[in-house]
């Protein structure tokens, strides 16, 4: 079907419609705003998104996203730099620094170990992570992977990796998530929680 | 933790299910649906909200198909590798993807991960399976790895992964004859593999060539009850790995999953 709008517009309906959350039918309305309000939003958007395209860069210390490198987190001389959370991607980092119950210093993996998708050790930012703990300071490495068998299996994985340095290796607890009511829960978290259960 | 899906019933308690599956379409149009207790191997994430999951099913051995908000809160533990599930596929013609729907049968996952040696047991079974061809029947197969599903976390697992292996080798084509001497066709005394044949050698007639036969442990000539030391598994394990590397893997250009050398590492 040939498009309603020129072709510069056709151009920005299909990269907005390949973003997440978006098909044709939004990306046409995300556009079509856009284009409506085009001095406050379209222009500080392109301005913007042309500043990140440039700025932006893989923490070379933690594999985080930042526009420095070494990143804030990094580079915060207030982080505890003994505590390290690996968690599998810069989307897991973002959860755990909203929860605002952290003030440690982190590690990202870039995924977790996946036979189905041949995702391997060196596939992954793991390396980093063990001269991390080489290097010495740290004393607990907090595993913050999904409670997935392959995040569970990158865990184990790394776990045994860092097992002949003098650091503690602990994971995020499995069990019932707050607002959760037992009745919807699978029978497999109601088992973890029972069996993780914690005195009143 | 057992579903009671109206569409599978319970068989022999111990893997052995009847299935009533219909490979005829519902209401004409030639459409394909069948439904099956399946052993979820694995998914890959497919757009934003669904799945593509891979599993072994018993009458359509490894298949895979798109399931449609698979990645939603309650669909995420059901599918993961271990779990048994009962599912229905359907799709317009045979050779499409087509679609599950999935309903838990047993889940498990939690107490695999709780152990480690689970853990890795569980990926190993599963590429091991990833060996066999796609919506090829592998009955056998099949109610061997449903079994040791259920008993990964047993001092008897390994034991049931070495004659996994061997399965998988006569499945594939390339099975052992542990039975009688290659050379004299005698049937006791059987310690050794030749690694040319995959044939069992005898103690006297394997003694001149001792250093580049095969160790073959005692417990692989008897069922799963006759004990079998860690250094008894490692050797039978060894033994199938070489032919598995020799006959499967090297072929096909794939190297042995780490997760088996993980496993054996914890033995």
């Amino acid at each position: 079907m040939a498009g309603v709008a020129g072709p510069e517009i056709e151009r920005l309906i299909q990269l907005l419609a390949r973003l997440p959350g978006l098909g044709p039918r939004s990306a046409r309305r995300a556009a079509l705003h856009l284009i409506r309000k085009r001095e406050e939003l379209l222009g500080p958007l392109g301005d913007a998104m042309r500043v990140a395209r440039e700025r932006i860069v893989t923490c070379s210390s933690c594999g985080n996203i930042d526009t420095s490198n070494p990143c804030s987190l990094c580079s915060d001389a207030r982080r505890d730099g003994a505590t390290l959370v690996v968690v599998e991607t810069v989307g897991d980092l973002w959860a755990l620094e909203r929860a605002q119950v952290l003030n440690a210093r982190y590690h990202v993996l870039g995924g977790a170990l996946s036979p189905l998708d041949g995702v391997g050790p060196d596939d992954l930012n793991i390396g980093a992570l063990v001269s991390r703990v080489a290097a010495g300071g740290v004393k607990e490495v907090i595993l913050a992977v999904n409670a997935t068998v392959d995040g569970q299996t990158t865990a184990h994985y790394i776990t045994e990796l860092l097992s002949p340095y003098e650091v503690k290796c602990t994971r995020l607890a499995h069990g019932v998530p707050v607002g959760g009511e037992l009745d919807y829960l699978d029978e497999g978290t109601l088992a973890a929680a029972l069996k993780s259960r914690t005195d009143l | 933790m057992a579903g009671t899906d109206p569409r599978i019933k319970s068989g022999d308690g111990h893997g052995g299910f009847n299935i009533s599956a219909s490979q005829e379409g519902r209401g004409g149009g030639g459409s394909m649906e069948w439904s099956e207790r399946a052993l979820v191997l694995g998914v890959k994430k497919h757009g934003e909200t669904s799945v593509i999951l891979e599993v072994m099913t018993r009458e359509h051995g490894r298949h895979v198909g798109v399931v449609r908000s698979g990645r939603s809160k309650s669909m995420q533990p059901v599918l993961q590798p271990g779990n048994e599930v009962a599912v229905t596929w359907r799709a317009r013609l045979e050779e499409h993807i087509g679609a599950f729907t999935v309903e838990p049968f047993t889940l498990r996952t939690h107490l695999l991960m709780a152990d480690v040696r689970a853990l890795h047991g569980v990926n190993w079974l599963a590429a091991l399976l990833r060996l066999l061809p796609e919506r090829e029947p592998h009955q056998n197969l099949f109610e061997m790895a449903a079994a040791l599903l259920a008993h990964l976390g047993d001092p008897l697992a390994p034991n049931l992964f070495v004659r996994f292996e061997l399965a998988v080798l006569s499945e594939l084509g390339f099975g052992l004859d542990l039975q009688k001497c290659a050379a004299t066709g005698a049937t006791d005394d059987l310690i050794y593999v030749s690694p040319k044949s995959g044939r069992a050698v005898s103690r006297e007639a394997g003694a001149p060539w001792a250093e580049k036969l095969l160790p073959l442990p005692a417990f692989l000539r008897g069922d799963l009850k006759t004990p079998a030391s860690p250094d008894d598994l490692r050797a039978a394990l060894r033994l199938t790995g070489y032919f598995l590397d020799r006959d499967i893997f090297a072929p096909r250009g794939l190297k042995q999953p780490d997760s088996r050398a993980t496993y054996i590492a914890t033995l």
